[in-house]
């Protein structure tokens, strides 16, 4: 297996942005959603719909009828039919646009220098798996909650947001062979 | 009156190129790359919360000038409704998978966009760690339910007016960037993760 990638800048990169014109940019993008449709962006919802969708595919009665994915599946409701799913599809075009033309896109596995691809690729899954938890209990990620729901004021967002930075700086030392 | 709110397909096409846009920053912002999120929590770069906190309060003071000036209605714009207890505990569970795994929900879509197999991996993780909310769902519902679900904000937490606590979020964002170029600068005398191997760096075959 190809080993990982843990160089932070190949000769051929474009520099990244500096991050707060990068931020600056990211929040007249968010702006512009909430003046135009009254909504934030989001990740997590529409990987919570596609999921549900999979899920489907495989288990219908178990999606349909349970508590937190069923509703997507009733009577006159479409698993698609939502702005976040949309704007996901806009993400993935706009991840891979700037991938191609900054010299990033490329089929690595990227992770710390002290771990192999494959114990990479393992806590990259078990790491996805509880964020995928956590995500559906706070209903929202980073982008959804912290981001939108913090640029609205939302009392709750603000908890996620803290408690988000709480629990990643609470671990990292224990996982800190996973990155330094 | 803003929000505009467009018929359904106007609205639907307005996403996917909003996404573009949010997609294409994260990229540039470097947040395909998951050793440089994670090295916010090691504090060795701080872009994380620059980018963050530099658009939480571009959007929040566009918010509240075209607001104070009549422009924006916000009580037609959604508000993350208020579960505080499912938030906290959600949002430290989510930190733990964050610090683990490297990414979060957006930036994996991103970086798995950009070829990066990892991101794949937490993908199909999160996929699963979904399906797993969504079995244990009976047993925790009324936990998952809990708080209320208001549309709160901070100034309800913190009786002051909205335009005040935008000032405030001004000004803590202004500490904390002020903060991680002081943590950037410190970090600097150490050594960084590129060259942690002593010696010096192995040269690429192709020089």
């Amino acid at each position: 297996m190809a080993n990982v990638v843990s160089e932070r800048q190949s000769p051929g990169e474009k520099p990244m942005w500096d991050p707060y014109v990068a931020g600056f940019f990211l929040g007249l993008v968010l702006l512009g959603t909430y003046l135009v449709v009254g909504r934030g962006l989001g990740a997590s919802g529409a990987l919570t719909r596609i999921t549900a969708r999979l899920a489907h595919a495989v288990v219908p009665t178990w999606v349909a009828t349970n508590g937190a994915l069923g509703g997507y599946f009733q009577k006159g409701a479409r698993w698609w039919d939502d702005w976040l799913v949309f704007e996901l599809i806009g993400v993935v075009l706009g991840g891979l646009a700037a991938g191609l033309t900054s010299g990033r896109f490329g089929f690595v596995v990227e992770g710390g220098p002290r771990i192999s691809a494959r114990q990479r690729l393992f806590f990259a899954f078990v790491g996805g798996a509880i964020v995928g938890f956590g995500a559906r209990l706070a209903q929202g990620c980073t982008s959804g909650q912290a981001l939108s729901g913090g640029a609205t004021l939302a009392l709750g967002s603000w908890a996620f947001m803290f408690a988000v930075f709480g629990g990643a700086y609470g671990v990292a030392y224990f996982v800190r062979r996973l990155w330094t | 009156m803003m929000p505009l709110k467009p018929e359904m397909w106007v609205a639907y096409t307005f996403a996917v190129l909003s996404g573009f846009g949010f997609g294409f920053v994260l990229e540039r912002a470097g947040f395909g790359s998951s050793r440089k999120l994670a090295a916010q929590f090691y504090l060795r770069d701080m872009t994380v919360l620059k980018v963050m906190f530099s658009a939480i309060v571009t959007a929040m003071l566009g918010l509240v000038v075209l607001r104070a000036v009549g422009l924006v209605d916000m009580d037609a714009i959604y508000v993350n409704p208020t579960f505080l207890g499912p938030q906290v505990v959600g949002g430290l569970v989510f930190g733990v998978g964050f610090a683990i795994g490297g990414y979060c929900p957006g930036t994996s879509v991103v970086a798995a966009a950009t070829g990066k197999l990892d991101a794949v991996a937490f993908l199909a993780g999160a996929g699963l760690g979904i399906l797993g909310f969504a079995r244990s769902y009976p047993a925790i519902e009324r936990f998952a339910t809990s708080g209320g679900g208001k549309r709160q904000f901070l100034t309800d937490f913190l009786h002051l007016p909205y335009a005040v606590v935008a000032i405030l979020v001004t000004l803590l964002a202004l500490g904390m960037f002020a903060g991680a170029e002081w943590i950037e600068r410190k970090m600097r005398g150490v050594p960084k993760e590129t060259d942690h191997a002593p010696g010096p760096a192995a040269p690429t075959p192709a020089e």
